[in-house]
């Protein structure tokens, strides 16, 4: 690496910090209140797309899955709000229960009563069943294709489950939580959403230094060996079930974290969040982002998002064709992704073409460092 | 003895429409890796060519044979899946071989493309569409050799494609001003009547089977079959083999791994068209009706292993069966007096969204001893 890039570098995280920031503090003045909360709910959605990157651009493990643990930590969310604001209610319980005769609270509901248990349980429940799925699949040494088809198959499990079950969790209803109360305020409200937006946008950029720090060091070498090859990491002595586990419990409980938010920006929590194609929207955010770039996952996130909503406003029909033909030239024409390919030779690729740039005739990265660093 | 017998006859059915579905995805899995993720969406297109056909022999030419139409869509259903396949094959699974997990990226999209396009583009032009396909894709492998090997052989490609789009667009024209009901896209589910024949129950010791459970098992059976003579009989059959067991050496020795890759996709391809015949049997056919099936068919490939037919068999039918007995509750009726816990925990699990709770936990448990499933392909080779 050359001095003068690494320089060039930092001036603009800088400054892309800086803009971050004031565009964060200044969103809620700027954007319309309907605006807000999507923005909101997308940059809720790309925490579970940091976690998919962990996984699939970091390990190489793809997960279909991934649906089951952002519904896990919006239902944790939105059974505490419904309960806490349930004293009304007959038998002092959500209302929906008296729907299915239902009177007694069922057993696992009463820990919710606790905002601590659900604080922490938001990010942990989904973790450990990441964690013990993932660990029942990789102590086996089940990979690739069969693993993304068990992870679909669990998914369809967890939705199957949940939306048969209106006594316990009011079924394909979901659970409702803009009308319930936090803090003595309506969730739905303006105030409130301005709050979580700042909450969301906050926990994005921790959940980025997070995974950063994860795949920083001797653990994400680890990952990118398994993704590559993984006999080989295993013939030199690492467990690689221990390093799959682990991973796939963190992207587990970024879902979680992620789901949650969605769910008090959204307004309800119900098992359409397990659908399958929802899940595998999320894998094509990060391809489409770029994998392996952690920043590349956020932005795809919240692209891919608001692209959606405003084909979907215009266009209806035609959002299905535009995402279909996203997943086939994202995988055939730029694997990297956009971030990827910019970070990459694409650019250069493109300049050469026109004949802006001077074609690279020995290897390239001999090549970048002669001439904008050592020789000048 | 009735119970037992009504229980097994269900079981079968159940898991002779996923053995059909499945069929398909196993030998194309087996052959290259690679899990087509528009499986569903290919029977889907087989369910649709049945609705077609069914329309058009109600037309005053055809009406005579109108009750031969089911046999007939049969065919073409394997035809226009076949052909949607091998395109798909052509176009984009080549690219991507060796890479199986953007494969089941890649093929997802295309599954979002053709449930949006049986909703967005009349019937009638998807069939003019899947006609030209036809003829551009075979026409040129029919001419002689003489002018397959000379070098204008790319401007007579290309006259067969222009001489298949005009075909295309005529036959669209003609279906879509004969047939009403195809000349408007709709999003709506389209039924299928089965034919007279088909129709009521046959009564096999004192229990009456319905008919179209009987036909749906007997299609299976002949694909089955079929596709066991080809694979074990045909030389074709003998190089897909081959290469499922070894690509490398089979390319070695002179075999043409992009043939038989075309092949065993046209052919895969082709049994999920199959498949979305006897699906249209069951039920309404609409864009999201590969869904409902197509997780059944990977669990099916997961359990049964790959590279053998028999394990493919056994799972569906082992499925099939406990779908039956967990989702029916029938252990409750075989054994009335159960102790009081267990009857509650299979009470619990007696719908059919949960009893695929259930199996699914059950195929858990058994990957935990045979993770590579029921028929592991033998080797010494370090897996990748």
């Amino acid at each position: 690496m050359s001095l003068s890039k690494i320089k060039f570098d930092k001036k603009i995280i800088l400054s892309f910090w800086i803009i971050l920031i004031a565009l964060i503090i200044a969103a809620p003045t700027l954007l319309p209140v309907f605006r807000l909360n999507l923005l909101g709910r997308y940059l809720s959605l790309s925490i579970v797309a940091l976690g998919v990157d962990l996984i699939w651009g970091y390990t190489g493990l793809l997960s279909l899955g991934q649906g089951i643990f952002f519904a896990l930590g919006g239902y944790c969310a939105a059974m505490y709000l419904q309960i806490t604001s349930s004293s009304e209610f007959p038998n002092n319980i959500p209302e929906f229960f008296a729907l299915y005769g239902v009177e007694k609270l069922p057993f696992f509901w009463e820990p919710f009563r606790s905002p601590v248990f659900t604080f922490f349980a938001i990010w942990i429940i989904p973790a450990l069943v990441a964690g013990l799925i993932g660990f029942l699949v990789f102590r086996n040494r089940i990979k690739g294709v069969y693993f993304s088809i068990l992870t679909q198959a669990s998914l369809l499990v967890f939705f199957n489950f949940f939306n048969g079950q209106q006594k316990l969790i009011n079924g394909t209803n979901g659970l409702k939580t803009d009308v319930t109360q936090l803090f003595g305020q309506m969730v739905g409200s303006e105030s409130m959403q301005r709050l979580f937006f700042w909450i969301t946008a906050f926990l994005v950029i921790a959940a980025w230094f997070f995974a950063k720090w994860v795949v920083k060091g001797r653990f994400g070498n680890i990952l990118i060996g398994i993704r590559d090859d993984e006999p080989r990491v295993r013939f030199t002595g690492y467990n690689p079930v221990i390093f799959k586990t682990i991973i796939f419990s963190i992207a587990g409980g970024l879902a979680g974290i992620s789901g949650a938010l969605y769910t008090v920006q959204s307004g309800i929590v119900s098992p359409q969040f397990m659908t399958v194609p929802f899940s595998i929207e999320m894998v094509i955010w990060v391809a489409v982002g770029g994998r392996g770039t952690l920043l590349g996952a956020i932005l795809g996130a919240v692209f891919i998002n608001y692209a959606k909503s405003l084909v979907s406003e215009a266009l209806p029909a035609s959002w299905m064709f535009i995402q279909g033909g996203l997943f086939i030239l994202v995988v055939t024409a730029l694997p990297e992704g956009v971030l990827g390919w910019i970070q990459g030779d694409g650019p250069r690729n493109i300049l050469q073409r026109f004949g802006l740039k001077r074609k690279i005739e020995t290897y390239p990265s001999l090549e970048v460092n002669n001439k904008e660093g050592i020789n000048e | 003895m009735e119970l037992l017998l009504d229980s097994l006859f269900n079981g079968v059915a159940i898991g002779s429409v996923l053995l059909v579905a499945a069929l398909g995805l196993a030998i194309v899995f087996g052959l290259m890796g690679v899990i087509n993720l528009a499986h569903g969406e290919l029977m889907m297109l087989g369910a649709y060519t049945t609705y077609v056909t069914q329309l058009i022999f109600k037309l005053p030419i055809l009406k005579p044979f109108y009750n031969s139409y089911i046999i007939v869509s049969i065919f073409l259903a394997f035809i226009v899946s076949g052909v949607v396949g091998i395109l798909l094959e052509k176009t984009i699974i080549r690219k991507l071989y060796g890479s199986p997990l953007e494969t089941l990226l890649a093929t997802w999209g295309v599954s979002l493309i053709l449930q949006q396009f049986v909703r967005s583009v009349p019937l009638a032009y998807g069939t003019g569409l899947v006609i030209s396909l036809l003829i551009g894709l075979f026409l040129p492998t029919t001419f002689p050799s003489k002018i397959k090997e000379s070098i204008n052989f790319k401007y007579f490609k290309f006259s067969s494609w222009i001489f298949a789009a005009l075909t295309g667009v005529l036959t669209g024209s003609v279906i879509s001003s004969s047939v009403s009901k195809l000349s408007r896209a709709s999003a709506r589910n389209v039924d299928v009547t089965a034919p007279s024949w088909m129709r009521g129950q046959v009564e096999i010791i004192g229990t009456a089977f319905p008919k179209t459970r009987l036909m749906i098992i007997v299609i299976t059976l002949i694909s089955v079959i079929a596709i066991t003579l080809f694979l074990n009989q045909s030389a074709w059959g003998m190089r897909i083999r081959a290469v499922t067991q070894n690509r490398q050496m089979s390319d070695c020795l002179g075999i043409s791994t992009e043939k038989v890759d075309i092949i065993t996709f046209g052919i895969g391809s082709g049994l999920a068209g199959v498949a979305g015949v006897a699906v249209s049997l069951l039920g309404s056919v609409g864009p999201n009706v590969g869904g409902n099936y197509i997780v059944g068919c990977f669990m099916v490939v997961v359990l049964g292993g790959v590279g053998n037919l028999l394990g493919t068999v056994l799972a569906s039918f082992g499925i099939g069966i406990m779908t039956d007995l967990i989702g029916a509750g029938r252990l409750l009726s075989i054994w009335p007096d159960m102790p009081l816990p267990l009857s509650n925990t299979i009470n619990f699990f007696a719908t059919t969204s949960m009893a695929r709770v259930m199996i699914f936990a059950l195929i858990v448990i058994f990957l935990q001893f045979k993770p590579t499933g029921l028929f592991p392909q033998k080797g010494r080779m370090v897996e990748n």
